[in-house]
This record gives C-alpha cells, sequence and structure tokens, in this order.
C-alpha cells in the first residue's frame, strides 16, 4: 500500500505528430490506466515537423511515474517524453483570466490588489473587471483566493506550460 | 516502379500482396463492396468468408500465432468492426500482430449517423496497438505499409485502417513498402551488452536458479526458443513456462517443470518462491504467475528481458532489466557464457534438484481415477497419446478444459499451442482453429472446448464446412461452465448462479447439420475408440465428451493467495472458504 507521502507531482512534456486523434490517445492512456491528470495543455509547436507539444501535470507513486512514461513512449504517434520534474530546472507558468465584480470598497481593493499582483485589467465594466494575470500555479492559486470575498464571478485557467532552464532541448 | 493510378481497393489489394498476404479473414458489407470487388477480379490473395466478424479476427489470431506471420483481417464500417472489437481487444492483450481493415461511410459523412457508421477510431484506440482513418487515397498505401510494419515490430499488436468508402473509389498513386520508413516509432531490439554479461555474471553465481519464460519467446520465434533451450542446457536450471509460452521449451525434457500460475504445477510454483535467481524471458509477471504481489518470491533476484520498456517494473520490482528481442538477447547471453567458459555451479544445482524432486514427488496432476465416469484429464491423457508423433495443432476455448489442455497436453516446440490467455475469450477456440487449419492445410488441428465455449462461435461450423477444413472439436462436456462453477463453490459457498449451462444441443446431430461428423462418448471405455474414430476421418468432426461435472481443476493459487499458497485437490479446502476478504474482490 502506497502512503501519501509517496506520491509526487511532476510535469511531463511530451512531443507528439499534430494529427487527428493523437491528443485523444494520449488522454485515454491516462484515464484507462487510471492515471491522474491534474492539467493538461496542446498547441502545436512545429509546423513544419508537424508536431505539437503536450504538458501534462500528473501524479503517483515514482513506480506509477516510471509506468506513464514507459506507457506514453510505447505510443506510436509519440517522438520525445521528458520529465521535466526529474530533469533540473524550469520555468512554469500558467494563464488565468479571473472575473470579479464587487461593489464599492471591494471594488477598490480588488483593483489594488491585481496592481500588486501584476494582473492586467482587459475588461472593465461599472461592476466589473476581469484581470489577466500570468504566473506560477502557486501565484494565480493566491491572487484567485484573495479574490472569493471580494467578489470573485469565475475563472478561466489554461493549465500549466513547462520548459527547461539552459540552453538545451525541452 | 513508376507511380500508376489506382483505385483505392487496388491499393488495398496491392499493399497486401507486396506485404506476403496469401489469406485474408473476412465479411462483406456495403462500405467494403470496392474491396470485394477488387478480390473477386484477381485470384493470388485468397478470402475465407467467416460468419461473425469476431471470428475473422480470431482465425487471423490463430493463423499468425502459427505462422509468425502478421494475420489480416476485412471487415465492413458499422457493426463489422464493433462485432471485430473483442477480437482486436484479444490480440491486444496476448500480442498478436493483425491488421483488421475495417469500412468506413463516405468522407462527407463521417459524423452524420449515417447507416452503419461507427466511431471506429474512437472505438478501437484503446483496444489496438494504433489505428489510422484514411481521408486521401494517395496516402493509402504508406499508411497500409505502416500498419503492417506497427503490427510485427517490437511487441506485436493489432492495428486498425479504417477506409471510408469514396477513398475506395478515388484514384490515386501507389507507393511501394521499401520506401516507407517510420519516423518515430522505432523499437530496440538489441539489448545493452553491459547489462547482459551483468546478467551471465549473476546466472552463473546462483545457487537456486529458475528460467520463467513467456510469449514473447514465441513472438520472437523458433530461434529465440532454440537459444532458449541451449542457454538452459548450458545452465542445468530448472525451467517453467507461462500459458502463452507453452512450446517454447520442450514439455518432455527433464529440466522442464511445467506450466507456472494459478493453475500451473507445484513444482514451478514453488521453485518461483524459493528461488534466488529469477531470469524472465518475454513474460510479464501477468497475475495469474504472481499471486499476491508482496509475497511474490520475495527473497530472489529478478532478471527480466522484455521487448517493451513500459512491461518492466510493472508489477514487480525487478533488479535487471534488460530492453530487447528474446533471440538477440539470448544469442548474446549464449556468447559471453560460452566466451568466459563458465561453468554452472553443479554442487549447488544437484541440491536445488533435489529439492524440486521432492516437490515433483507430489504428483500435483494426479487425479482420482474412475472406470464409471468420464474424467476429463483422463479424456485429455488419450487425446495427448493418440496423438503422438503426428504434426498436432491444439487450440483451446477458455475455463477448466483449457487449464487441464495446458497441463495434460506437451508441446515439445513452438507454434502448435493457441489459446486466448490475457483475455479469456470464450469462443476463441474454433475460428482459431480454422485459421490454424487454412495455415497448415495436411495438419491435424483440434479444439479442445467446453459446451459453454463452444457454442459462442458455432456459427463457424458454416465456414469449416465452406472450406472443407478437418478441423476436431473435442468437447469436455460437463454441462456448466466450469471455472465459474469452481469458483462458485470454492468462495460463493456453492451458489451456482446461472453457470449451468442449460438447453445444450444435441452436438452430433449439431455437426451432422453443419455436414460434419458428430461422435460421443459417455463411457470412460468409449475414449479410446472415439479418439481413434476422429482421428480416421478426414472431415470436419464434433466430439461430445460427457465428463464428471464435480471435477475441479488443481493444483489453485487461490485469488489473493500467495504463489506458494496452493490448493492440490478438494480436501484442501477450508470450511470458511480458501479466499480471503481482499481475495474475493479479484477475478
Amino acid at each position: 500500500m502506497s502512503k501519501v507521502s509517496d506520491i509526487e507531482t511532476h510535469t511531463i512534456a511530451v512531443l507528439v505528430d499534430n494529427e487527428p486523434g493523437v491528443l485523444a490517445r494520449v488522454i485515454g492512456l491516462f484515464s484507462g490506466r487510471g492515471y491522474n491528470i491534474e492539467s493538461l495543455t496542446v498547441a502545436e509547436v512545429d509546423p513544419r515537423e508537424n508536431l505539437s507539444r503536450i504538458t501534462v501535470v500528473t501524479s503517483g507513486t515514482p513506480m506509477v511515474i516510471e509506468q506513464i512514461k514507459a506507457q506514453l513512449r510505447r505510443l506510436v504517434p509519440v517522438h520525445v517524453v521528458r520529465d521535466l520534474t526529474d530533469e533540473g530546472p524550469r520555468v512554469e507558468r500558467e494563464l488565468a483570466l479571473i472575473k470579479v465584480a464587487g461593489p464599492g470598497d471591494k471594488r477598490i481593493e480588488s483593483l489594488r490588489l491585481a496592481d500588486i499582483f501584476r494582473a492586467r485589467v482587459v475588461d472593465s465594466t461599472i461592476e466589473s473587471f476581469v484581470f489577466e494575470m500570468t504566473g506560477s500555479p502557486e501565484k494565480l492559486n493566491a491572487f484567485i483566493h484573495l479574490m472569493e470575498p471580494l467578489g470573485l464571478v469565475d475563472v478561466s485557467r489554461t493549465g500549466v506550460v513547462a520548459i527547461s532552464r539552459g540552453a538545451g532541448r525541452f | 516502379m513508376s507511380a500508376t493510378a489506382m483505385s483505392g481497393a487496388e491499393m488495398v489489394i496491392k499493399a497486401l500482396l507486396d506485404q506476403g498476404v496469401d489469406v485474408v479473414f473476412g465479411y462483406p458489407g456495403g462500405a467494403v463492396l470496392p474491396i470485394y470487388d477488387a478480390l473477386f477480379k484477381q485470384n493470388q490473395l485468397r478470402h475465407i468468408l467467416v460468419r461473425h466478424e469476431q471470428a475473422a479476427v480470431h482465425a487471423a489470431e490463430g493463423y499468425a500465432r502459427t505462422t509468425g506471420k502478421v494475420g489480416v483481417v476485412l471487415v465492413t464500417s458499422g457493426p463489422g468492426a464493433t462485432n471485430a472489437v473483442t477480437g482486436l481487444t484479444d490480440a491486444l492483450m496476448d500480442s498478436i500482430p493483425i491488421v483488421c481493415l475495417t469500412g468506413q461511410v463516405p468522407t462527407h459523412l463521417i459524423g452524420n449517423d449515417a447507416f452503419q457508421e461507427a466511431d471506429t477510431t474512437g472505438i478501437t484506440r484503446p483496444c489496438t496497438k494504433h489505428n489510422y482513418l484514411i481521408k486521401d487515397v494517395n496516402r493509402l498505401a504508406r499508411v497500409m505499409h505502416e500498419a503492417f510494419y506497427v503490427a510485427r515490430s517490437g511487441r506485436p499488436g493489432p492495428v486498425v485502417v479504417d477506409l471510408p468508402k469514396d477513398v475506395l473509389l478515388a484514384l490515386g498513386a501507389y507507393t511501394p513498402p521499401a520506401s516507407v520508413q517510420h519516423k518515430t516509432y522505432r523499437p530496440q531490439t538489441s539489448p545493452d551488452r553491459a547489462k547482459v554479461a551483468d546478467a551471465i555474471e549473476l546466472i552463473a553465481r546462483a545457487k537456486r536458479p529458475i528460467f520463467y519464460g513467456g510469449g514473447g519467446l514465441i513472438n520472437s520465434g523458433e530461434k529465440a526458443c532454440a537459444l532458449f533451450k541451449e542457454l538452459i542446457r548450458a545452465t542445468g536450471a530448472p525451467v517453467t513456462l507461462t500459458l502463452m509460452g507453452l512450446g517454447a521449451y520442450p514439455a518432455a525434457d527433464k529440466q522442464f517443470l511445467g506450466m507456472l500460475g494459478m493453475h500451473g504445477t507445484y513444482e514451478a510454483n514453488h521453485a518461483m518462491h524459493q528461488c534466488d535467481l529469477m531470469i524472465n524471458i518475454g513474460a510479464r509477471f501477468d497475475d495469474r504467475v504472481t499471486g499476491r504481489l508482496n509475497a511474490f518470491s520475495p527473497d530472489s533476484k529478478k532478471i527480466h528481458v522484455d521487448i517493451d520498456p513500459s512491461s518492466v517494473n510493472k508489477n514487480v520490482r525487478v533488479d535487471l532489466p534488460i530492453i530487447g528481442d528474446a533471440a538477440e538477447t539470448l544469442a548474446e547471453m549464449l556468447k559471453v557464457w560460452k566466451a568466459k567458459h563458465l561453468k554452472a555451479d553443479t554442487k549447488a544445482l544437484s541440491a536445488w534438484w533435489r529439492q524440486i524432486e521432492e516437490w515433483r514427488r507430489r504428483d500435483c496432476l494426479s487425479y482420482e481415477k474412475s472406470d464409471r465416469i468420464i474424467k476429463p484429464q483422463y479424456a485429455l491423457e488419450r487425446l495427448y497419446a493418440k496423438t503422438r508423433g503426428r504434426e498436432v495443432y491444439i487450440t483451446t476455448e477458455v475455463g477448466q478444459h483449457q487449464m487441464w489442455a495446458a497441463q495434460f497436453f506437451k508441446f515439445e516446440a513452438p507454434h502448435h499451442w493457441m489459446t486466448s490467455g490475457g483475455l479469456g475469450t470464450m469462443g476463441y477456440g474454433l475460428p482459431a482453429a480454422m485459421g490454424v487449419q487454412i495455415a497448415h492445410p495436411d495438419a491435424l488441428v483440434i479444439d479442445i472446448a467446453g459446451e459453454a465455449s463452444i457454442l459462442m462461435n458455432i456459427q463457424e461450423m458454416s465456414t469449416v464446412a465452406q472450406y472443407r477444413l478437418p478441423v476436431k472439436v473435442f468437447i469436455l462436456n460437463n454441462q456448466y461452465m466450469g471455472m465459474v462453477r469452481q469458483w462458485q463453490e470454492l468462495m460463493h459457498g456453492g451458489r451456482y448462479s446461472e453457470s449451468y449451462t442449460a438447453s445444450l444441443p444435441d452436438f452430433v446431430k449439431l455437426a451432422e447439420a453443419f455436414g460434419a461428423v458428430g461422435l460421443r462418448a459417455t463411457k470412460p471405455s468409449q475414449v479410446d475408440g472415439v479418439i481413434d474414430e476422429m482421428l480416421k476421418v478426414d472431415r470436419a468432426v464434433i466430439v461430445d465428451v460427457a465428463v464428471d461435472q464435480t471435477e475441479n481443476c488443481f493444483p489453485m493459487i487461490p485469488s489473493g493467495a500467495a504463489h506458494n499458497e496452493m490448493l492440490l485437490g478438494p480436501r484442501d479446502t477450508q470450511p470458511s472458504g480458501p479466499v480471503s476478504e481482499e481475495g474475493m474482490v479479484l477475478v
């Protein structure tokens, strides 16, 4: 039996063919084998070679994480699988659009906090703001938490993208 | 070769021929009429018409497993494709190379709920190694060649190619196979030399080694099995095989301990538990073999040779994983063994063999003989005895009869044993036997069946009649779904819920209705005569052998138990039942 302390969170970058069905295949792998997806982003990164990059944040025991990587590598349209958590320092960023509709003092406070967090206002009405914020998931979580008592209406997040620090690929 | 304009359907035929295919198992339908038209106009590629698409895939599996070639299936869209899903899942679980061509509605109708439309690529994504939907006829040939490459490379598996009807009718340019190279999928077949050297070191120093061989040896081929035998003879070690690996090592040889696992022999399971070095070649530590994982051979070092990296360290932590093809790895191992002039530790090995002989003396496969009622084990012993010295191929259905067949039928060479291991698909045996008979027209092919399983694809007796396949169906008829009944007896207080096979047909009349010969044995004294008759007839035969309904399959590792905690007979079961609460939830 695995203890809670055994569970690790890993950010894995997968380079795949940009073909219909490939994303469904990767997600099917996770759901079919009961692996956890905390967040997943995908976009084309190389139009010439027709490649997309999927960044998935998953958690499990070390043996499960190794299995996930091995199962991903086994998929025919997968080119490369890199465990960014294991491979050294990396940059992780997420983007969020946060709608807040607080009256009076709450409105002012939300704007002040947005300024402190270096969020930008991308929509404003007399009753509401939409803030755009980029940063680590922890920073986003902290800001959203602060907006809750100030009239938080809705949040739309992209999920984590990550890249290794330094000059190496990935 | 110049690229000539061909229709998609003609390209399909040409690609199959270029890939060395001589036979296709299939069933027509609206979406694949263009291919059937092209088939009609040629006579190089043979088509076997089955009576259910599931049987087409099982037949292709039997064909593939006995020849080592890729099995090819052709079915139509919608229900044709969905009927094939069971067979594809079976092929995926047992790593059988299959290319399954499915028809599809025209591209402009996809997603429109058209007649006989199904999301074939969506449905088969999790049950195939890979699948393709071809939307451009100019990519068709390339995809066909790639499909064969993927099906047979690395760990073999089923590949689906979904072909919309308008693509089959369109004209395009054909690409020959030589110019097709895969960008990403390049499985590693050569093992790491340093790791092989380490493995040989461990083998030479082991005091209680055991070789554990699986289906990967069969998939790798005869060369792998020959090298496996050579290495085991050189080391003097004992060897056991999984259900899928039977035949990889000659069963009559004294170093063979019998099959291991849930219904494996006492000596094989104990040797696996007590060994100090376990050498796994081409097996996957399946739950039928390991029993409770935390009690699986806890004190041994484990070497695992496998071509699929995701199979390594999946359930069992191994000390020395080696990724590679079985034949290439075994060749390298033998090279190192001979180069270092290594000899096994004969003193330690003699002690190990003395222990093994003690376990063997338990005679775990013994059963209570009877001259009143036919014991299933007796029927199979007689079948084996009377087919020795002949070129015989055995397929099975699933259940108690399958386990007894594995225990009592001995295989000296690979490619003679076809069974559904990973998925355990009832109804596999008869169509698989058809596939084997097509591959070996002059050989003796026997489907060892249970009366419940044989009904699942009984319609294939019509296929057998059409192609005059002299397949022998040997039914061990105990009027129950035997394995289900056994579990209900041992774990559910004998509540035989829905496991009685009610309203059975008269199998003799059924055989005759299909143009085959029907034979029956109800007393032990009749068994030999009925087998002789079955072997003499050069036509399809169904033999209905009425066997003891109460007989259970032993040894048995109850679910949730450790692999060295076997029940050896009816007297071993405790009144409270042999299975823990944790064990109850396991299949």
